[in-house]
C-alpha cells in the first residue's frame, strides 16, 4: 500500500541460481526475530542458505570444481 | 600554489627507460627513443615503471613535476610506444575465451582445492606475508575504482546507470569514511604500514605494477572501454570469495579490526557488484554495442593473466621464505599489542 502515489514499487530481481537482488536500503527480519539492515544501493539476499553472512549473499552458491590439471 | 609535499615522490629508476622518463619529468633530460622501448621486456621492471610514471600524471602526479606534463605531447608519444609494447604482449600472451559468457563461466566456478595467493594466505600466511600483500596491493587499492570512473562518459543507458551505482558504492556511498580506498588505508594502519599514497611504489614488484598499469591502460582509452568493463567484472567476480579467505587470514593472524573489516565489506559488497556488473553493465553494454564482446572477454582474461603472474611472483618468494618485494619492508612499527 503506497503512502503516496509517487512511491515507485521496489524492484526485486529473481534468478534461477543466485541471490535475490533487492533495491536498498533494506531491513531483513530473521527467524529469531532479530533484524539486520543494509543501506547499499542494491542488496543480494542469499537464497541457497549456504552463505556465512546470511541473509546477505557471499557467493557460496557458486559451483565448485576440482582444479584443472596443470 | 602547489603543495608538493602532498604528492608522491618520484621513485628510483629501474633501468634506462624509467630513468629517462623521470629525467624528462624533472626537466633535466630527453625521453627514451622508440627503438629502446621496442627492445625492452614488456612486463619487466623498466617498462612497467616507465608506464606507471606516465599514468600517474593522470591520478595524483609527482612532487616536483609540473601538472601540465599530463598532456605533454612528447611524453604522450612515449607513453603510446610503451603502451603498444605492453598491449601487443598482452594480446599475444593472454589465452582469450570465445565469448563473454565463457570467460565469466570460468571465474564463476570456485576451485575446491584452490592454490592461489588468497588460499595460501588463509591457510598458512604469516603476518609478514600479509603485510607484503597489503603493501604490494596498496598501489591498486589506494586508487580502487578510480580508473573505472573514466569509462562512465563512454557508456550510456543501463550500463552507465549500473556502473555509476557500483562506483558510488566503491566511493563509500557519499561517505568519506566508507570509501574503499579509505578502508584499505585503515587496514594498512592495522598492519603497521605507511598509508601515504604511493609510498610502496619503490618496493612493489613489476608484476604488481602491471596489475595497476592494466587498469590505467584500459581506463584511459575509449577504444578499450570493453576491456575496462571486462576488467571490472573480473575483479568483482573474483573478489568476494578471495576476500573471504583474506578476512579469515586477517582474523587468524590477529591483524586487527580494520584489516578484517576491509575484506568482510568486500565479501558482501562484491557479491552485489558482481551481479550488477554482469547483468547490467556487461548486459547493457552488449545491448548497445554487441561488437565489444571480444574486448570484454579480453579484459576479463587479461586481468586473470596479470593476476596469475603476480600470484606466481608472491608465492615463489614466500614458499622459499623470501620477500616478494623489491625492497623488503622494514619491520613493523610500534603498534601490535
Amino acid at each position: 500500500m503506497p503512502n503516496s502515489p509517487s512511491d515507485a514499487p521496489r524492484r526485486i530481481t529473481v534468478q534461477r541460481r543466485g541471490p535475490l537482488l533487492v533495491e536498498g536500503p533494506v531491513e531483513v527480519e530473521l527467524e529469531d526475530g532479530t533484524t539486520v539492515s543494509s543501506d547499499r544501493f542494491r542488496v543480494a539476499l542469499c537464497t541457497c542458505r549456504r552463505s556465512r553472512r546470511y541473509p546477505w549473499c557471499d557467493t557460496s552458491h557458486r559451483d565448485r570444481a576440482q582444479p584443472s590439471d596443470e | 600554489m602547489r603543495h608538493d609535499h602532498q604528492e608522491p615522490r618520484l621513485p628510483s629508476a629501474r633501468g634506462p627507460l624509467s630513468a629517462a622518463v623521470m629525467e624528462y619529468l624533472r626537466g633535466t633530460g630527453p625521453l627514451p627513443g622508440d627503438e629502446e622501448i621496442a627492445g625492452a621486456a614488456a612486463y619487466g621492471d623498466d617498462v612497467q615503471l616507465a608506464l606507471y610514471l606516465c599514468y600517474e600524471l593522470h591520478y595524483r602526479g609527482f612532487a616536483g613535476v609540473p601538472e601540465d606534463r599530463e598532456w605533454d605531447p612528447d611524453l604522450l608519444r612515449t607513453r603510446a610506444a610503451l603502451e603498444d609494447r605492453f598491449l601487443t604482449a598482452l594480446r599475444a600472451d593472454t589465452p582469450v575465451h570465445d565469448g563473454v559468457e565463457e570467460a565469466l563461466a570460468e571465474i564463476l566456478v570456485e576451485p575446491v582445492d584452490g592454490t592461489g595467493v588468497t588460499h595460501y594466505l588463509r591457510d598458512k600466511g604469516e603476518l609478514w606475508q600479509l603485510r607484503e600483500y597489503a603493501a604490494q596491493r596498496s598501489l591498486y587499492h589506494l586508487k580502487e575504482a578510480d580508473p573505472h570512473a573514466w569509462v562512465l562518459p563512454r557508456l550510456w543507458g543501463r550500463a552507465k546507470a549500473a556502473m555509476a551505482a557500483v562506483e558510488f558504492d566503491e566511493f563509500g556511498g557519499g561517505r568519506a569514511d566508507r570509501v574503499h580506498a579509505r578502508l584499505f588505508a585503515d587496514l594498512m594502519t592495522d598492519l603497521g604500514l605507511d598509508t601515504t599514497y604511493g609510498h610502496y611504489l619503490d618496493g612493489a614488484c613489476a608484476e604488481a605494477l602491471t596489475t595497476v598499469n592494466l587498469m590505467s591502460l584500459f581506463g584511459l582509452h575509449r577504444s578499450l572501454r570493453g576491456a575496462l568493463v571486462g576488467h571490472f567484472a573480473a575483479v568483482e567476480v573474483t573478489s568476494s570469495p578471495g576476500s573471504r579467505r583474506l578476512a579469515e587470514a586477517m582474523r587468524r593472524t590477529g591483524a586487527g579490526p580494520a584489516a578484517e573489516h576491509f575484506y568482510d565489506e568486500h565479501v558482501e559488497a562484491d557479491a552485489v557488484h558482481e551481479q550488477v556488473v554482469r547483468h547490467d553493465v556487461i548486459g547493457g553494454l552488449l545491448e548497445e554495442e554487441p561488437w565489444l564482446a571480444c574486448d570484454i572477454a579480453f579484459g576479463i582474461d587479461a586481468t586473470g593473466y596479470v593476476e596469475d603472474r603476480l600470484a606466481e611472483r608472491l608465492l615463489t618468494g614466500w614458499r622459499a621464505g623470501k620477500s616478494s618485494m623489491r625492497t623488503p619492508l622494514p619491520s613493523e612499527k610500534s603498534h601490535i599489542s
